[in-house]
């Protein structure tokens, strides 16, 4: 399946993934069951998270998550606050080697449950609302991953993160009632915008810039649902954009692919924090 | 790739390439040797010789070592179940050629001092002395084994493996894929080794369920083939897959 077969679906986007996949109908419920589950699991380490300032292994993250979420809305915008917050407790309890759903990895694992159950909490939705949602963001992932491989390793983080925001972008959309065209370009325009990311991680650990940038990557995908409910599109075929980011994938040298040794991490402090962790 | 791999799999972090892709492959490694190894050395290539620590892969090939699933809280504290359990462990670094940048070898054995590779193959389906695995972590928590004492093979996890010890000899493949046939058994992939030609020679089938066990001791009854081993799937959305096919089987009857 393509996201131009995807987006031209007259249906739900989250249907066409399901027809796409030519389940049985016990093998369908086991699907949903399955995905009722990876909920709860979000849920439960969105909970953890939020109230827990145990470090993690390094001690460079731990309290994120909690420190913003007893912190005054200044900005009096509680949408963005929770979504923060809600994307940074997961990455965290991920970073203190808690248990987490990767979605599509660990390192991205914050940025869908923080901009889908972020919303939902948001407006009140329950969870049964969450479920086709969440099959969508499957599906895009599933697309994506036919292109390249899902590993900050192989395609830096836009691999991870941009592929985790375009997935919570088309699910937010969704589920705020958006059509298949809407979610999917939700999805294209998310990735549109994190192209280019490189996998920076401080000392190798998946923290910094990591557990941040699980919460930009969460608004970012409100953002670009916001823009796809509205009835923005992407001017390039989705599909293009994908194959655009495997070429930048590509193109990227191993210093900025999860080694540890360009961007963020091959700064002075970077380095020197890397070294003495070493020890 | 299912769903459930892509919003999965449920796992101890921090990292599902380097944490639950590395439990998993030597998880692979453990249920290949058949019982609990006593030495564990792990050599490490690529991005996880450089990011071993920062990862948790560390702790999460010895916790896959220790018969720990991904998911299984007890991975941050491996190290000291294995001092507790009594497995004695290492890692090394090493460029292992043209492989994945996630590649580890992974030589376990059952025995103090044993580690010779592909040493002692026992008969029918005893547990082994030693195993020398080499696999890669493809991101997502997804892995791929591609040697298994020395032969060139290739299991990724996702469904339950077959893997044969047998001697090359004319119509084995033949034969073994019809036990599996009449087993009523779907074979999703088949990739057979030989050192040399007449040789020692090894095959990995993954299967959409593993075998019965009469189909396993016919298979060992043939003169070919002196062992065998069933893995079981060890992908948490696989099992999904597998409940998926028994209540399938289940509804068909
Ligand atoms: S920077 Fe690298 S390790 Fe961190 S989330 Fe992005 S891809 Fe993963």
């Amino acid at each position: 399946m393509t996201l131009a077969d995807l987006a031209a679906a007259t249906v739900p986007a989250s249907e066409a993934v399901l027809i796409d996949q030519g389940l049985a109908p016990d093998e369908l419920e086991a699907l949903l069951s399955g995905m009722r589950g990876r909920l709860a699991e979000m849920r439960d380490a969105i909970a953890r998270g939020l109230v827990s300032d145990a470090k993690s292994r390094t001690g460079m993250v731990g309290w994120n998550a909690k420190t913003l979420w007893e912190a005054a809305d200044d900005l009096q915008t509680p949408l963005l606050k929770r979504v923060q917050a809600y994307a940074m407790a997961v990455n965290e309890e991920n970073a203190r080697m808690g248990r987490i759903v990767a979605a599509p990895t660990a390192g991205s694992a914050g940025t869908v449950p923080g901009a889908l159950i972020g919303v939902a909490d948001h407006l009140g939705l329950a969870d049964d609302a969450l479920v086709r949602p969440l099959v969508l963001a499957a599906g895009i992932g599933e697309v994506i991953s036919q292109t390249m491989f899902i590993a900050g390793s192989t395609g830096g983080c836009q691999a991870e993160i941009g592929s985790s925001a375009a997935m919570a972008a088309a699910a937010v959309t969704e589920l705020l009632g958006g059509d298949a065209e809407a979610s999917v370009h939700a999805a294209a325009m998310a990735l549109m915008n994190t192209i280019g990311l490189v996998c920076d991680p401080v000392g190798g650990y998946v923290e910094v810039p990591c557990v941040s940038r699980n919460a930009f990557f969460a608004v970012h995908a409100v953002s670009s649902a916001q823009l796809a409910l509205a009835g923005l599109r992407s001017v390039i075929p989705p599909d293009e954009v994908v194959q655009a980011m495997a070429s930048v994938g590509r193109m990227l040298p191993p210093e900025l692919r999860e080694t540890g040794e360009g961007g963020i991490a091959d700064t002075p402090t970077g380095r020197r924090i890397a070294l003495e962790l070493a020890r | 790739m299912s769903l459930l791999d892509v919003i999965g799999p449920v796992m101890v972090g921090p990292s599902s390439s380097h944490t639950a892709g590395a439990c998993r492959l030597a998880l692979l490694a453990r249920h290949t040797l058949g019982t609990a190894p006593v030495e564990a050395r792990f050599t490490l290539h690529g991005s996880f010789a450089k990011t071993a620590r920062g990862h948790g892969t560390d702790l999460a090939l010895v916790a896959g070592a220790l018969g720990y699933a991904p998911d299984d809280s007890r991975i941050a504290r491996a190290f000291d179940e294995a001092a507790h359990l009594g497995l004695d462990f290492g890692f090394d670094r090493a460029d292992l050629g043209d492989v994945h940048p996630n590649s580890v070898r992974i030589d376990l054995s059952a025995v103090p001092g044993g580690a010779v590779p592909g040493g002692g193959v026992p008969g029918g389906t005893g547990a082994l002395r030693t195993v020398r695995l080499l696999g890669s972590s493809l991101g997502g928590g997804l892995v791929k084994v591609f040697a298994v004492d020395d032969f060139r093979l290739e299991f990724s996890g996702a469904s339950p493996t077959l893997l044969v010890r047998h001697r090359d000899t004319p119509g084995v493949l033949a034969r073994v894929t019809r036990v599996i046939a009449d087993d009523d058994v779907n074979v999703g992939t088949l990739y057979c080794a030989r050192r040399r030609k007449g040789g020692e020679a090894m095959m990995s089938v993954e299967c959409d369920r593993a075998i019965s066990q009469a189909a396993a001791d016919y298979l060992l009854h043939l003169s070919a083939i002196g062992w065998l081993r069933q893995i079981p799937a060890v992908m948490s959305a696989a099992s999904d897959g597998a409940h998926i096919a028994s209540a399938t089987a289940e509804a068909s009857r």
